[in-house]
């Protein structure tokens, strides 16, 4: 299975930008990697498309191999203060919503040093319940509630430790519904407490030094903490729950060590103190914010509107953001290295990986008119995809037994690693955040075409590589920061077959472009359909929150719909009132993962406006009946034209699909209630819209709406009329004669 | 829930002709309730070698554990071991073979 995986720093670096590159092995003690230009990545023996060229590269050789640490799971640190290792008597308490309660110790609050073993940990102890562990050097106590608390439920949980007398409180305090079992409960004991040193840890307790090597924290905490508080004093039962109820802290407690507030600076890394003494800190391993507290009273949906009732971090021990592995060897992109996608390719033993990056042109030029907007945060979105490991209901989606490969097993092995936007953290709750500082081990080549990732988008590449179509590889992340600015220094932009997330700034850009007159060629399909943001804080990941409807694998948490990130309404654009088919002219209507159909033309396809589209297919050709994906052009996901959802008026609708099969569905925002022709062999809405439409700027956009289109691009050794359409398409494109909308 | 007649032996041999389908109604429905069940200890297929090697594997309970291959369920191609992880699944769910 599995013996070597890597990751680089950046996917989309430019001439003179050097690139950090991080592997791990697991058993071989040595590893090759040499560098790659990914043509087609398709490696399916009966394909016989698929093409890498080996590139020179300074840093082709031979390395020693090791296991790198992954730093999953997310907490919060507040970094060393005398203030904190001065601490006596004390009260440490949080209101607490446990997730997963029964899977073990879990760490609340810890001022606690492994190696002296002085400190204390205000934890959820393996049965379950609220608990308080202190020490000093070496001599440790821990007073248990010994009653597990419930799970999914409030608490405010307190501990205090009285330094004159030893004395140790635990309160276990229920704040669940008044109709189900009160789990509160009360501990009392004695034990001894000597200061520790170093950072103060929420959700997670420091790791034991090892002297050696990374040190990363354990026993994370799965569920949401809010308003910790620590004291310097012993404070009664009643000043627990008056401090605990109360937003200003500060004005009551004179004796305040600190006050988190999570509901300050959401959609930073930053946790901030409100209390005296400034022991601010940050959160690792992006733990989801912009959750509900424990007084969230349902008035308001948007966590901007209340943040007040917002003030709770809901981490889990799966949050991933950075990996955090140490660089092997980094390569300086070389001025002549002309822009594409391009891998470094890891080898041992007898296993191979693959780290994909693109490469753009010099900055601030172009090497082409063309240019393919490589769907990173797509591929993000999708990154280390584990859904179909994971959810019971996937065979009967997929209609296959669980399809899984060496990197499947990989990363089941090893949830460290890090989810995707697709799946679940163990606790049940949904992903939200996925981050490409880590191994992706499906945004490469050799991989499954199914998993719309980067392997099918190689097939657009493939044959813009065959047909002699020059073009500039540009991405997603590009397009978010530079804006149209980006776009309009080409002609023509094309998409591969999956564009599906878009954040704000990206959407905005796009549409700048095309209304200045660029054109765009979407051969693709399920395309601009999700709002997702980015955050400038921390690069290299985004957010998801999937609001409302749409087809999906896994619902949003009601009253959190709003991206922490940006603040930002989440979903689906069609939601937000801008519907993809105002965009591009169509959008999401079906989805259906067995046959595809077939493309017919309509009577519009002979209007003399899209005669280009049309040179060299026949009146009754039928187009796209072959293909990798269902063995046709239409399929896995499809787009039709809306005029109701903003498809252009003048838009004309040249070729429709048929023949979709009683396994293609109406996604769940086409209709409002099930019914029994809601599939393709029944439902005349079932179907892709191939359409075209002018600009004023004199652009244009030409749609195929349908992922299984990239899939059938390579059939005949791309002589096909798939092909046909889609050269047809970008050569009128990269001519400078303007289009005209018709009057 | 739809119950599988475990004499239906026909299906069984359904399937064994067309392991990727079309299916019959029938088939379909001991298909879907076969995939219904639970991820823990499921039977799978694993692509061990790209496109020329498919193992039967059983998935572990916990995310972290290693996924078991079945010895002896090796096949050089992925029809072979969809028929064996329905035989497997079929023996799991009804209690009787084939196996």
């Amino acid at each position: 299975m599995k013996k070597v995986v890597g990751y680089t720093n950046a996917w989309s670096v430019a001439p003179g930008d050097t690139l950090e590159v991080k592997v791990s092995t697991y058993g071989p003690a040595h590893y090759h990697a040499d560098l790659v230009r990914v043509i087609c990545g398709d490696d399916d023996p009966d394909h016989g498309i698929f093409r890498e060229e080996e590139i020179a590269a300074p840093f082709a050789s031979e390395y020693p191999g090791r296991t790198q640490k992954t730093a999953a799971g997310s907490y919060a640190s507040i970094a060393a203060s005398p203030r904190l290792d001065a601490l006596e008597s004390f009260t440490v308490q949080t209101w607490v919503f446990p997730t997963t309660p029964c899977k073990g110790k879990q760490g609340l609050i810890a001022h606690w040093d492994a190696g002296s073993e002085c400190g204390f940990a205000l934890i959820i102890d393996d049965n379950g319940a609220a608990a308080l562990h202190v020490g000093d050097a070496g001599k440790s106590t821990t007073v248990s509630c010994e009653r597990p608390i419930a799970e999914r439920r409030w608490h405010l949980i307190s501990a205090s430790y009285d330094a004159t007398t030893g004395a140790i409180d635990v309160y276990q305090e229920f704040l669940g519904p008044p109709v189900e079992a009160d789990s509160s409960a009360v501990a009392h004991g004695k034990g001894a407490y000597r200061a520790a040193t170093g950072p103060l840890l929420m959700a997670a307790l420091p790791a034991t030094s090892t002297g050696s090597g990374r040190s990363i924290p354990h026993h994370n905490f799965n569920g949401k903490l809010d308003r910790p508080l620590l004291t310097g004093c012993v404070l009664s039962h009643s000043e627990i729950g008056a401090l605990a109820w109360d937003a200003m802290a500060r004005e009551r407690e004179p004796t305040l060590v600190a006050a988190w507030d999570f509901s300050r600076d959401i959609g930073s890394r930053r946790v901030i103190d409100t209390g005296f003494n400034g022991l601010h800190g940050t959160t690792v391993n992006l733990p989801s914010r912009g959750v509900k507290g424990f007084n969230w009273s349902g008035n308001e949906q948007n966590w901007q509107h209340a943040p007040q009732e917002y003030g709770a971090i809901h981490f889990h021990d799966d949050d991933h953001y950075d990996a955090g592995w140490e660089t092997d060897f980094s390569y300086t992109v070389p001025d002549d290295l002309e822009s594409g996608v391009y891998a470094v390719r890891l080898r041992a033993d007898d296993d191979e990986s693959y780290s994909t990056f693109f490469v753009r042109p010099p900055r601030g030029t172009t090497t082409s008119k063309l240019a393919f907007l490589a769907s990173t945060v797509t591929y993000m979105a999708y990154a280390n995809y584990q859904w179909h490991l994971h959810e019971y209901f996937a065979e009967v989606t997929d209609l296959s037994w669980t399809p899984v490969d060496a990197d499947d097993v990989f990363l089941y092995q090893h949830p460290e690693i890090g989810l995707s936007t697709y799946d679940h953290h163990w606790d049940g709750s949904g992903v939200r955040y996925a981050s490409r500082l880590r191994p992706v081990l499906n945004m490469a080549p050799k991989t499954d075409l199914g998993g719309y990732n980067l392997n099918l988008d190689t097939l657009v590449l493939g044959w813009l590589e065959a047909r002699g179509i020059d073009c500039d590889v540009i991405t997603d992340e590009d397009l978010h920061h530079e804006g149209s600015a980006l776009l309009e220094r080409y002609r023509a932009v094309v998409t591969g077959a999956h564009p599906e997330y878009f954040t704000t700034p990206m959407w905005d850009g796009l549409r700048n472009y095309i209304a200045r007159g660029g054109r765009l060629a979407y051969l693709g399909g399920n395309g601009f359909i999700w709002r997702c943001a980015m955050s400038d804080e921390m690069p290299g990941v985004i957010e998801l929150r999937r609001a409302e409807d749409g087809i999906r694998y896994r619902d949003e948490e009601p009253g959190e719909y709003y991206h922490e990130f940006t603040g930002e309404y989440g979903g689906l654009w069609r939601r937000l009132g801008m519907a993809p088919q105002a965009l591009v002219g169509v959008g999401t209507v079906a989805v259906g993962f067995d046959a595809s159909g077939v493309y017919q033309r309509t009577s519009a396809s002979f209007d003399s406006r899209v005669a280009f589209i049309f040179d060299g297919i026949g009146e009754d050709e039928i187009i796209g009946d072959f293909g990798y994906l269902g063995g046709g052009a239409s399929g896995g996901e499809i787009d039709a034209a809306d005029p109701m959802l903003g498809t252009p008026p003048h838009t004309l609708v040249v070729a429709s699909s048929t023949g979709h099969s009683e396994n293609t569905w109406l996604v769940p925002d086409e209709t409002g209630f099930h019914h029994s022709a809601m599939d393709g062999a029944q439902n005349p809405r079932v179907k892709a819209d191939m359409t075209f439409f002018e600009t004023p700027g004199g652009g244009a956009v030409f749609s195929t709406g349908s992922i299984a289109w990239s899939a059938s691009l390579p059939h005949n050794g791309y002589d096909n009329n798939v092909a046909v359409v889609s050269e047809n398409v970008l050569r009128r494109f990269l001519d400078p004669k303007p289009f005209t909308v018709p009057r | 829930m739809y119950e599988i007649d475990p004499t239906r032996t026909d299906l069984i041999a359904e399937f064994d002709a067309s392991p990727s389908g079309p299916y019959s109604r029938e088939l379909t429905m001991v298909l879907n309730r076969l995939r219904l069940g639970p991820m823990d200890e499921r039977f799978i297929v694993v692509c061990t070698k790209r496109r020329r090697e498919w193992a039967v594997a059983r998935m572990p309970t916990e995310r972290g554990h290693p996924v078991e291959l079945i010895e002896g369920a090796v096949f050089d191609n992925e029809d072979d071991a969809a028929r064996k992880v329905f035989r497997l699944r079929w023996q799991a769910v009804t209690g009787h073979g084939p196996a």
